[in-house]
This record gives structure tokens, sequence and C-alpha cells, in this order.
């Protein structure tokens, strides 16, 4: 009875939000497979040739008789994708805060990563072979610089947000430097965060796949190559889809994060969009 | 009313001036400013746009420095920000994530206090100016009225001696802002803090000061200084007597005078 802050709404806020996010993605489930079916119908119906438009019956029976090897090349395409965009959030993070925080920083830095941000990354993959060779370093690198640009533009803009009049009476309070970021201006910031980090998210597994495209001997970019070559169409789709189920995931993860962390913001916005619908 | 009253000063200002520099440009936001507020009083500052009255609040709270001159609160000369005071703004400034109760105690965590035993006393304050109800609501589910209801509450919490008012119900549509001035005169007769309170609406100064501080723009500079004198509570009928007409009419007309406001177009 002595908690200084009835948690009661909060719980409720964040329920209903599960809620309707069941309720929103039971109909996109529904879609996918009536998809499927359309797609395996139309195929024999038509009888297309299977080396253009393999049946999903087709890519499945295909896919699992090769389950291992792939499911091992796409371990090796997951770990390139979450140690890239972890890796982008330890460094964009941090640096977006010292950017937004020092005049000398957001004079001297921001402009060069604002220009950086121009180069079209996926040009320079070639470079990072010839630096770092076939490994992991290379891959690692281009997803990191990939996701890297949209978490730090998106977290200088958050922390940059705050409103003054909020800070202002932060200050009649004589509260430290310290106390005031961490219940003010962080959590004031998340939202804006956590849209740059959706958006690396989706950067992330693309930037992984033409990594491996570039030079490498192992992964789903990789195994792709070899049976586009092969003209083994059925197992370009099982790899295409793996693809996305992965990209799909870590975007999910990061989503759920959210959701649990700034429950008032994801309410607030579901809440918009249910309007707006 | 035999007792002797001691009017001590809340506020010293000494001719302070405030000159804002942008490249080779000077903007001279507040020139020689001379006040004195006592204690317990309630001054309205009634003024146009870009007179430097918000500049001038935030000079008190010490949140800006000043080009000239000095301020005191209570003996003290104002150097940092302020502590010994609450703040409003013309906007809420809730943190969304925060229910009403929790917003209201965010003052005392900043301050380094323990909110618990301070829960009673804000249920209290909120329920005073209407909000009982609402403490676990969330900033987002309130009305514009309420949320500002809720940061005069926060401003209250840790008892300040000093209410500094940046056109608290300047957002607020025409009859929340009339309930809102009722209730604050309740309220400031209730507690009895120093209050000083900036406003672009005449009617308002007038209905709420003891004394209204009427500044002109482009320099800011005092104009006139009124004694109100209407008895209290003035609740919403204060508006017939002749007194508000009078004063009213005054203020006008220096702003007719000074060109900030225009009669009938020939």
């Amino acid at each position: 009875m002595s908690d200084v802050a009835p948690v009661g709404t909060v719980a409720d806020a964040r329920e209903s939000a599960l809620g309707a996010w069941f309720r929103k993605r039971g109909g996109a489930i529904v879609a996918f497979i009536a998809l499927f079916v359309a797609w395996e119908l139309a195929v024999r119906v038509t009888g297309i040739k299977e080396y253009l438009l393999p049946p999903p019956s087709r890519v499945y029976t295909e896919f699992m008789k090769r389950f291992d090897p792939v499911m091992a090349s796409a371990w090796v395409t997951t770990r390139e994708i979450v140690a890239g965009y972890l890796l982008a959030i330890v460094v964009s993070v941090p640096l977006a805060l010292w950017i937004a925080y020092s005049r000398f920083m957001e004079n001297a830095v921001y402009p060069v990563i604002v220009f950086l941000q121009i180069i079209p990354k996926i040009a320079v993959a070639p470079l990072f072979i010839i630096w770092f060779g076939f490994g992991f370093a290379p891959k690692l690198l281009v997803v990191f610089l990939l996701s890297f640009f949209p978490i730090i533009v998106s977290s200088i803009a958050g922390f940059k947000s705050v409103d003054p009049d909020i800070m202002d009476f932060a200050r009649t309070t004589g509260a430290s430097q310290w106390k005031m970021f961490a219940m003010i201006r962080l959590p004031q910031a998340l939202p804006q965060i956590f849209t740059g980090l959706k958006v690396g998210a989706a950067l992330a597994a693309t930037a992984a796949v033409v990594a491996e495209f570039v030079a490498s001997d192992k992964g789903l970019g990789y195994l792709l190559l070899q049976y586009n070559g092969n003209l083994d169409t059925p197992m370009v789709f099982a790899t295409i889809i793996l693809l996305s189920l992965i990209g799909l995931a870590v975007y999910y993860t990061v989503e759920l994060i959210e959701r649990f962390t700034i429950p008032w913001h994801v309410s607030q916005r579901l809440t918009a969009e249910e309007t707006l619908a | 009313m035999s007792s002797v009253e001691v009017l001590q000063s809340a506020i010293v200002i000494d001719g302070i001036a405030k000159t804002f520099r942008r490249g080779n440009t000077e903007t001279r936001a507040l020139e020689r400013i001379d006040l004195t507020v006592h204690d317990g009083e309630f001054v309205a500052i009634v003024g146009p746009s870009g007179c430097g009255k918000s500049t001038l609040m935030r000079l008190i709270a010490g949140l800006t420095s000043a080009t000239a001159g000095s301020i005191k609160l209570h003996g003290t000369r104002v150097v940092h920000p302020q502590t010994a005071l609450g703040i409003v703004f013309q906007s809420p400034v809730l943190l969304e994530w925060r229910n009403v109760l929790a917003n209201v105690l965010l003052q005392l965590e900043l301050r380094g206090r323990d909110p618990a035993p301070h829960r009673e006393r804000a249920l209290a304050l909120l329920a005073t100016v209407g909000l009982a109800d609402f403490a676990d609501r969330y900033p987002r589910e309130l009305s514009g009225g309420m949320r500002q209801r809720a940061a005069i509450v926060r401003a209250l919490i840790h008892d300040p001696p000093l209410l500094l008012m940046d056109e608290p119900f300047g957002a607020l549509d025409a009859l929340t802002r009339e309930q809102m001035r009722v209730d604050l005169e309740a309220l400031w007769l209730e507690t009895k803090k120093t209050v000083v309170f900036i406003t672009h609406s005449i009617d308002e100064a007038v209905l709420l000061a003891d004394r209204v501080v009427v500044m002109s723009a482009r320099p800011g500079r005092i104009e006139r200084i009124l004694e109100i004198g209407l008895a209290r509570p003035r609740g919403l009928d204060a508006r017939k007597s002749s007194r508000f007409v009078e004063a009213t009419d005054l203020i006008t007309s220096i702003f007719l005078a000074r060109g900030i406001l225009h009669g009938t177009r020939h």
C-alpha cells in the first residue's frame, strides 16, 4: 500500500496493448496463409515451370531435405546480423548522447556523420574485403555501418527533443545533471531512439546478405548465390523466406522490448492508429 | 486589523536589465526594472508579447543572468537557479510516462527527498483542485485545464514560499480560464504564498492581483504599478465592481497611449 505510483493502470495499458497487437497480427497471419494457398493453386493450374516459380509445397520439401546445412548457414548469418546490430547500438547511442550535449561534438562530428550517411554504404563493402578479408569481420562491419546511421540520427533527435520548460522546472529543484538525465531526458528520448532501432533492425538483415554476396564461403547470402547459379529456384525461395524470417525476428524482438520499456508511448501510438482507422 | 503588519520583502528587483545578443544585433529585453514584492503578496505582471515579462520571471528564478542590476529573494542575491519556489509555465510540461500523482511527486524526487511521506499531502492538494479521482490517470487522459491544475499542484507540493506563474492559463479556453482563475484565488487565500503571475490578459491581472505591474515593450519597462484593492474573495462578481472597470480602463489607456493597443480605425 505504500507504493508511490499505483501500477494498475500501467499493467492495464500493457495488457490492452498486447491484446490489440494480437488482434492486429491475427489478420495478417490469415492473409499470409491465403497468399500461400493462392500461390500453390496458381502454379498448379497454370503449370508454370518449376525453375521459374516453384509451388510453396515444393519449396518446403526441398528445404526439409537440406534442413541441417541451410540452418547452419542461417546461424552464421544470424550471428553477423545480431553482432553488427548490437555493435551499432553500443556505439551510436552513447555517441548520440555526446553529440546532443556537447556543442563541440555537434559542430565538429555531426556534419561528418551527416556527410558519411550520404555515401552508399553497400558500395563500401568490397573495400572491407580488401581490408579485413573474407571472414566474420567485414560482414559485421557492413551490418554495423548500415544500422549505425538511422540509430544515431534519431537518437540525437530524441536527446535534443526535450521541452526547455521542463528543464527549467527541473533546475528549480536543484537536481543533479545525472538525475535530470535519468528521470527526464532519457525517458523522453526513448520513443525516438526506438524508432531508429527499428529502422536499423530492418537494414541489418539486408546488410548481412549483401556482405555475403560480395565475398564469403558460408551464410545464407552465399547459399543464395549458389542456388541461383544452379537454377535451384525452390531453394532460392527457401533461402529468401528464411532470411525474411530472421529479419522479422530481429525487428519484432526490438518492438517487443519497446512495448515493455515505454508502454506509455506505445499505447498512445496504438490509440492514435485506432483513431485513424 | 490592529496587529502590526510587518511587510517583508520577498523579492527585491533593483535596476535589472537584460540584453540578448545574437551576432552583431542586440535586443534590449528589459531596461532598468525596479520592483519590490512583499511576502504573501499576489503581483500580476501584464504586458504585450515581447515586453520581457517571461524573461523577468526567469531572472527571478535564477534561470538566466541579468546584464545589469540585482535581484534578491528573501534577502539573498539570486545567482544560481533558485529552489525555494514553485514554477508553472503556459504548457503544463508533465511527464507523459508518469501518472498525475507521480508527476506531482517528481518535484520531491528531483530534490532527493523520499516522496512516500508526501503522498497524503499530494492527494489532498489534488483534491482541492478537483483532481481527486484523477491521481492515477496519465497526462494524455486529462483535459488541458486538468493538466495545468496538476502542474500547479506540482509547483506547491514542497510548500515553497514563492510561486512563479508564466501565463499559466494562456493555452486554455475562455471558460476553463475563468474557472482556473477563481480556483487559483481560493488556493492562494488558503496558502498565502507570494505569487508572481505573468499574463497578457488585463482582466486576469486585475481580477487576481493585489498589485498589477503594467509593462510595455521594446525595450521592456514598467509603465505603471497599480494597487487594485478589490475585496477578497473576488470570485466571479468582481467584474461588476466599479474598481475593476476603472483599473482595466486605466491599463487599456496606457496600452493605447503606448501604441500597444489601437482604438477604432479612422
